[in-house]
């Protein structure tokens, strides 16, 4: 019966969305504030119709309701709750259903704290959101209805794949789609502006907060599954240049782009129809990839279901959806006027320079991923791009990307002064070389880290010097220097803690990528294995059973005592074997212990890792994702920040991260 | 850099898209560069044995692994086993963990060189899920006429 529900709920909420596509457009284009008004109610029972769907499902799994096809063949009775409850988007049809709920989420928070917004802009934007949610919910109910019944139910279902049995299916999913998905507000406002053939101050103080909240959402979910795949896959790496990471890395980069463009429309009315136009770019991403990873034409634990069907329909909604805005676009944009003039040496500039950069490095990881498809479909010969095409590309174009982020922030609005800018910056220049030459002489380290660890110790100490200079740190009394710091605001704060992220991402990136070890070999009781000046003894293997399967752990002793399991688990339901990687994390240095296939002679296949600073990989996601917060937090950016500061707003000055 | 400052739209417009067009221009020849050495062709075992390749090029090969082909040693890690599209075998030699999935008879892709008849594998992938046969598997056997569509795979297990 709750089944049912489920399903009606979502017809109910594809009616509701056809309506709120169509009704409120046809009363902003005549002016009637009847039918504009339909939209926010619309949006509200959409979700919550929706959310009723989702429930129904999630009820499903929790009470493992085997007469349904989707819960039959992806869960069982004796998984743990927890895997029950994230199994609900650890297949295709319930993951389509997560992405649908969080498009309707955001449509009715756009609804919700929409109240200060224009009526027609409001209206436009709530119709363009519907229209998205129109088509994945057809999408869902005519290809993959997650209700459909299984007669006779079996008497337990088939499991969830054990590789998704893992707290990571819980995070990185949920995460990864508020920012996928995060991203459609931002396009529906941009195809509303489009619509209304102006792009008015209330649209850019908007759309600034939603791309930086689908940013940190989208920032936090690809670390976790970066994360995920560190620890899970037991290959050692966090990043494969795999498609389906491409695939969410491409609208990280278009929304990173669209982030700092959207400074520039908002503080100076400058860039409007760039910003409309990364706006569409960074959505349009996010549908592309949702075609890569769910319509099959990729091969990777994403892909869930290999039907033609299915990637025909998601292939439809992309190109109607791309294809319409950009027309849309060649159409209205060129009407737009433009806003502030400035020099290219300023902080315009500069956001400018990040947007090309972005905008370029998006377009290598779209030809490299794109690629092997392509030809594939003209030639039939099959290859696959890998991480070495995407270091030679994307690798280049950040280099002059970093040396430009230390130095953007501090020039001023309009016209800048690059040469008192460096000058401020001698410190940074100074740290860089030294770090750079100190690396490569005293380590005798590569070229490319001591250029990495350079460019990181730059960027680190130029954010610094940036806050430094704005507190006028040692140049007045201290206490006024703390004053200072303490009203600065906070997306001041949100800026450099985001910009120090990517410092320290940089850092463990390249320690990881230059200073790592491994070791492959065979190894019985007893054995001792020398890497990177340390020594693990291996103390052999126990048996060890799991709530839903049986384990084989190998047992590594480092000299510190502490105690490594890597377990090899057989999954007895689904007939699978899966790998956990034991991993000691310390901020020098992780060590990851992996214990392969018994070699048949009493000894076993190990492969240990010394994984230099990866703790710094995270760390440094962990500040970008601050960063965004503190930023969102900003009172004068606050989603739905009270109608006052529209009186008093102006476009030069209202800003956030003005410098002085 | 010109000092001259951007009195009109139009000049800006030219200076962004001239930019623009520049960044792009690098963006073309990085690309061009870096697929010219990093794209991995995929062969079958056929394939490969019908084509000179050198031992400079990384290539992906894929078939099934033969029943009772996997040995260990003699090197230390060190895994020796044959992958065969049914009209030609390969010896492969891999020195790591072999994925989850590897399995007898079932499907895989090695992605390394190959050197002196035997290939020399950096990377062993698998299948991410149980009834699934990678792609590329799957029409190098068709190719053989070793697996027609609407028949079960060999090795599925459905």
């Amino acid at each position: 019966m709750i089944a049912e529900l489920g399903h009606v709920a979502l017809t109910v909420a594809l009616m509701v969305a056809l309506l709120q596509a169509t009704v409120p457009l046809w009363g902003a284009a005549r002016g009637d504030t009847g039918l504009t008004g339909f939209a926010r109610p619309a949006a509200l029972v959409q979700f919550g119709a929706v959310a009723i769907a989702f429930g129904a499902l999630t009820h499903a799994y929790l009470v493992s309701d085997f007469s349904l096809v989707n819960v039959a063949s992806n869960s069982h009775s004796a998984k743990p709750l927890i895997y029950k409850l994230s199994g609900v988007w650890g297949n295709h049809e319930g993951s389509m259903l997560l992405w649908v709920l969080i498009l309707a989420l955001f449509g009715a928070a756009v609804a919700a704290f929409g109240g200060n917004l224009p009526d027609g802009l409001r209206a436009r934007t709530l119709a363009v959101q519907a229209m998205i949610g129109v088509g994945f919910l057809a999408f869902i109910l005519f290809t993959s209805n997650p209700f459909e019944r299984l007669s006779p139910a079996p008497i337990d279902g088939n499991g969830l794949n054990p590789l998704l049995q893992d707290i990571g299916l819980a995070l990185h999913p949920p995460m990864l789609y508020l920012g996928y998905v995060g991203f459609s507000t931002t396009f529906s406002f941009a195809v509303a502006a489009l619509l209304e053939g102006r792009v008015d101050p209330a649209w850019a103080r908007w759309v600034r907060p939603w791309a930086l909240a689908a940013w940190t959402m989208l920032t936090a979910g690809i670390a976790l599954g970066s994360g995920w795949a560190y620890y899970e896959l037991g290959w050692g790496g966090w990043w494969f240049w795999d498609p389906v990471e491409n695939a969410s890395f491409m609208p990280w980069l278009a929304g990173t782009a669209l982030l700092h463009s959207a400074i520039v429309v908002e503080k100076r009315g400058a860039l409007k129809s760039w910003t409309v136009l990364l706006a569409l770019v960074a959505f349009s991403f996010s549908l592309l990839g949702t075609f890569l990873v769910r319509s099959g034409v990729l091969t990777s634990v994403h892909a869930f279901a290999v039907d033609p069907e299915r990637g025909m329909f998601i292939l439809g909604l992309l190109a109607v959806a791309i294809g319409a805005s950009f027309i849309l676009y060649a159409w209205r944009a060129p009407s737009m006027e433009g806003g502030g003039m400035f020099r290219p040496i300023s902080r315009e500039g500069g956001l400018v320079l990040n947007n090309l950069l972005m905008s370029t490095a998006a377009a290598t990881v779209l030809i490299g991923t794109l690629y092997p498809l392509a030809l594939e479909t003209v030639t039939g010969e099959k290859v696959s791009v890998g991480a070495p095409y995407f270091e030679a590309t994307f690798v280049p174009i950040m280099v002059p990307m970093i040396l430009a982020l230390g130095v953007g922030p501090l020039l001023a609005w309009k016209r800048g002064d690059l040469a008192g800018a460096l000058g401020r910056l001698w410190v940074a220049a100074l740290a860089a070389v030294g770090i750079g030459l100190s690396v490569l002489y005293l380590r005798g380290a590569p070229v490319g880290a001591a250029i990495g660890f350079g460019l990181a110790v730059w960027l680190a100490v130029s954010v610094i010097t940036e806050w430094a200079e704005r507190v006028r740190l040692f140049r007045i009394p201290l206490g006024q220097s703390v004053a200072r710091a303490l009203g600065l605001p906070r997306s001041a704060y949100g800026m450099s803690l985001a910009h120090l992220g990517v410092a320290v991402f940089i850092m463990g990136a390249v320690g990881e990528t230059f200073f790592s070890s491994e070791v492959v070999r065979f190894a019985g009781p007893g054995d001792r294995i020398e890497i990177a000046d340390r020594t693990l003894t291996f103390e052999g293997v126990i048996n060890r059973n799991g709530p839903n399967y049986e384990a084989e752990v190998g047992v590594f002793v480092l000299p510190s005592g502490d105690r490594l399991e890597s377990e090899r688990r057989f999954y007895p339901v689904e007939g699978q074997r899966t790998t956990e990687a034991a991993i000691r994390s310390r901020p020098d240095a992780d060590v990851y212990a992996v214990l392969g296939e018994p070699a048949g002679d009493g000894r076993w296949t190990v492969r240990i890792y010394v994984k230099s600073l990866v703790m710094w990989l995270w760390g440094g996601c962990g500040l970008m994702v601050l960063g965004g917060l503190v930023s969102l937090a900003d009172r004068r950016l606050r989603v739905g920040a009270p109608g006052p500061r529209r009186a008093s707003w102006r476009p030069a000055h209202a800003g956030v991260g003005d410098a002085d | 850099m010109s000092r001259r400052p951007y009195r009109s739209r139009k000049n800006r417009r030219l200076a962004l898209v001239i930019g623009g067009l520049a960044f792009l221009g690098i963006a073309v020849a990085l690309v061009l560069t870096a697929f010219q050495d990093s794209v991995v062709f995929f062969f079958s075992p056929t394939d490969l044995a019908a084509k000179e390749i050198g031992p400079d090029r990384r290539v992906r090969v894929g078939g099934l692994v033969e029943e009772g082909s996997v040995t260990r040693g003699p090197g230390d890690g060190e895994i020796r086993f044959l992958v065969t599209d049914g009209n030609t075998t390969l010896p492969i030699r891999y020195v790591g963990v072999l994925p989850d999935l590897f399995r007898e008879g079932q499907g895989v892709v090695a992605q390394g060189r190959l050197a002196g008849g035997t290939f020399e594998a950096d990377e062993v992938l698998a299948k991410h899920d149980e009834n699934y046969m990678p792609p590329e598997v799957a029409d190098a056997l068709k190719k053989q006429g070793h697996w027609e569509p609407g028949k079960p795979m060999p090795g599925s297990g459905s």
